[in-house]
């Protein structure tokens, strides 16, 4: 997998989003969940306002000295006995993975849960490679049983009820208990501690690498990462390049926005942080450490206005209280990033080609705007999109190009604008029934498939103005 | 004090009675309104499109048209939300940037206006029917105006007032969305609707003609009896034989 996951074109996938019932009650009622979740702990937390200008500024700051905390960060883990790799593309960190795997002669990988490692195909390459690979988060433990790709940046299984998850379990695994969420997990935590207990490597994707002392942190809430990071001597962590917070303290501030704005928790289960490989007093821990940095398309993003898109802490609160989303789900984006942080980031680090289409996924309703919690403008980043869509790349359609060269003339032109407005009753006319139009021509057909649209009222607001001016000056 | 009405389009052509309200409520108020007749759209179908070459041209005659007004005021958080915009549309740019700025900052929502500027929570009105209102997207996410609609509303005699289940959602609207992504808009105009019915409300009140367009053509294609109305009908119904302008297009219900 890779960025892109399937070749299905937008309409259908739109359409078979809206089709699936089921997946459509499954993120609705998750949504609704995330989102009490989190207005509820910005509530408790309070100054939530704050926060979020604290964690912006954090963001900004990071982004914008991002070399020198690239250069701290390398310089910090290769004192603590780590190798460091700047990967420029996807294929340099897979190749320099599969390298690792292939010296240690390893045959199985267990992993934490990673949206770089996704982005990149690791999986893939590393099963080319001839190596087993385990997801270990339950969510992606499921999707890779299933070979699914992931819905949702933070519950990648979200699209799927229990029913299917023990219907996958049985075939794939031979479960053969009832579909409650306890006996699932059991069983799930029985088959992954073999796989922990019987890994040659641990990959771990790095939700904040901490710049000034060189540590990566994990944000978990099922110990998974517990495991993958303290069991197999040799560790490798993948992370994308923007994911660096200069101290300690800065990471404080983002995680206490990151597990509030993601699932409305005022901290996660675990916390994990790699400080680089086993020292002699230390009882576990891994022996060999790579930290693979991975740019894959970002340091283009840098210094344009899309900056600010790198902000971004992975928490879904945007995804969560889509709109969008919430009707056609996650697959219908066709990237492992979807929703409204994926509408803006799938076409930086993918191109437009297959994703041309993802801008115009928002009603620029703002929502996701409101509850970001590094203040990423994403739905002005949308219309950025579109304007580079009709502007630069000439990708808008013929028609449309036509009617806004058409509304420019209208509406720079009163005297054109009041004739249409005076004209617009009896253009409708035909297509007119008590005052309203149900069967509407041309572009009104989308909107009249499921709404009537009003006639234009018989009176003008203007006949009505020069008279009540009229009346007013007797 | 002078008022300027900035229409909007949509009412200019669609909706004229909104544009009838918000003049004799300001009137009443004690404004003295006029209606610069040059002005037009506020580009934002284009510029949301992506085309700001082409909205330019409908900002700049906008600008024109509201150049010797003192305060600009329209019914649509929407489109007022779009003139705000203008100063970081035009920035360097030498010759239109400061007329943007003065266009922005001279703008008001109606209700933001009543409230923030004329001071008034009050406006001395009566209606009597069960009342739900929509905050539009734009009108809370852009403009920021959460409070004043909702401050007007409670101080209207008579009215019986039911909160939205989940009324910060989008209804769907969202401009030319609703053409080029008609089928999402669709599913998102469907639990709006459904979600007004829970209130059992028989008016739908709100501050953009888009979505209140969006909103009730969507119920009265499912034949239900709601009325929906620009929140300046609500405001200008008042003992002193005002009623409101009855909406030629009103009946939402079949």
């Amino acid at each position: 997998m890779s960025i892109k996951i399937g070749d299905i074109p937008y309409n259908d996938r739109i359409d078979q989003g809206i089709d699936n019932e089921f997946m459509r009650q499954a993120v609705s009622s998750a949504q609704g969940r995330f989102r009490t979740g989190r207005l509820t702990q910005a509530e408790v937390l309070g100054d939530w306002e704050d926060w979020r200008q604290i964690g912006e500024e954090i963001r900004t700051h990071t982004l914008e000295n991002i070399d020198y905390y690239l250069y701290q960060l390398s310089e910090q883990v290769e004192k603590r006995g780590v190798h460091v790799f700047f990967a420029e593309t996807a294929e340099e960190a897979n190749e320099y993975v599969e390298n690792v795997i292939k010296k240690k002669k390893a045959k199985k990988v267990v992993k934490t849960k990673s949206m770089v490692t996704e982005e990149i195909g690791l999986n893939h390459a590393l099963e080319n490679a001839g190596a087993t690979v385990v997801e270990s988060d339950l969510g992606e433990w499921i999707l890779q049983l299933d070979e699914d790709p992931p819905s949702h940046i933070v519950t990648p299984a979200l699209h799927k009820n229990r029913q299917q998850i023990r219907d996958t379990f049985t075939e794939k695994r031979g479960y053969d208990q009832t579909d409650s969420p306890e006996e699932l997990a059991a069983f799930a935590r029985q088959q992954l501690r073999e796989e922990f207990l019987s890994a040659d490597v641990g990959i771990t994707g790095c939700n904040f690498a901490i710049a000034d002392s060189g540590a990566v942190t994990l944000v978990t809430n099922e110990g998974n990462a517990e495991m993958v990071t303290a069991l197999p001597d040799t560790q490798i962590t993948v992370m994308g390049m923007e994911r660096i917070v200069p101290t300690w303290e800065d990471m404080e501030v983002l995680v206490s926005l990151l597990t509030r704005a993601a699932v409305g928790q005022k901290l996660t289960s675990y916390i994990t942080a790699i400080t680089g490989t086993r020292l002699d007093e230390e009882v576990d821990g891994p022996e060999e450490y790579h930290l693979v940095i991975v740019d894959n398309g970002r340091s283009k993003i840098l210094g344009t206005e899309f900056q600010s898109a790198l902000h971004c802490i992975r928490c879904a609160a945007c995804i969560n209280v889509c709109p969008v989303y919430r009707h056609v789900g996650g697959h219908a984006y066709n990237s492992i990033y979807p929703g409204p942080i994926g509408a803006v980031l799938t076409p930086l680090l993918d191109g437009y080609d297959d994703h041309k289409e993802l801008p115009y996924a928002s009603s620029l309703c703002a929502a996701c705007t409101e509850a970001c919690p590094v203040k990423i403008p994403l739905h002005e980043l949308l219309i950025r999109h579109r304007e580079i869509i009709v502007e630069e790349e000439k990708r808008s359609p013929a028609m449309e190009r036509i009617a806004m060269k058409g509304f420019a003339q209208w509406a720079s032109h009163p005297a054109a604008y009041k004739l249409s407005a005076k004209m617009a009753r009896t253009a409708l006319k035909p297509w007119t029934d008590e005052e309203f139009v149900e069967n509407g021509p041309g572009p009104l057909k989308g909107w009249t498939d499921v709404r009537d649209f009003p006639a234009p009222g018989k009176q003008t607001f203007r006949t009505w103005w020069h008279n009540h001016q009229k009346g007013a000056k007797k | 004090m002078k008022v300027s009405l900035f229409i909007t389009c949509i009412s200019d052509i669609v909706f004229s009675e909104v544009g009838k309200d918000s003049v004799e409520l300001l009137e009443r108020l004690g404004c003295e309104v006029d209606f610069p007749e040059g002005q037009t759209c506020c580009g934002q179908p284009a510029y949301n499109s992506g085309y700001v070459q082409e909205a330019k041209k409908a900002m700049k005659q906008m600008i024109r048209a509201f150049k010797d007004s003192e305060y600009v005021v329209g019914p649509s958080g929407s489109c007022v939300g779009m003139l705000r915009e203008y100063p970081h549309i035009f920035k360097g740019d030498p010759e239109w940037e400061k007329e943007a700025i003065a266009l922005a900052e001279k703008s008001y929502e109606i209700t933001q206006f009543i409230v923030d500027v004329l001071g008034v929570t009050d406006v001395g009105s009566t209606f009597k029917g069960k009342v739900t209102y929509h905050p539009s997207c734009h009108m809370t996410r852009v403009l920021g105006v959460k409070e004043a609609p909702q401050t007007l509303l409670e101080h209207v005699e008579g009215i019986e007032y039911v909160e939205l289940p989940v009324k910060e959602d989008c209804c769907g609207f969202g401009g030319t969305f609703a053409i080029k992504n008609a089928v999402i808009s669709q599913e998102m105009v469907k639990e709006k609707s459904q979600h007004v019915s829970e209130t059992g409300a028989e008016y739908l009140v709100g501050g953009d003609m888009g979505c209140l367009m969006n909103i009730g053509g969507r119920m009265r294609r499912e034949g239900k009896d709601v009325e929906v109305v620009h929140i300046t009908k609500i405001l200008n119904t008042h003992e002193q034989g005002g009623e409101g302008h009855e909406y030629q297009n009103r009946r939402y219900s079949l």
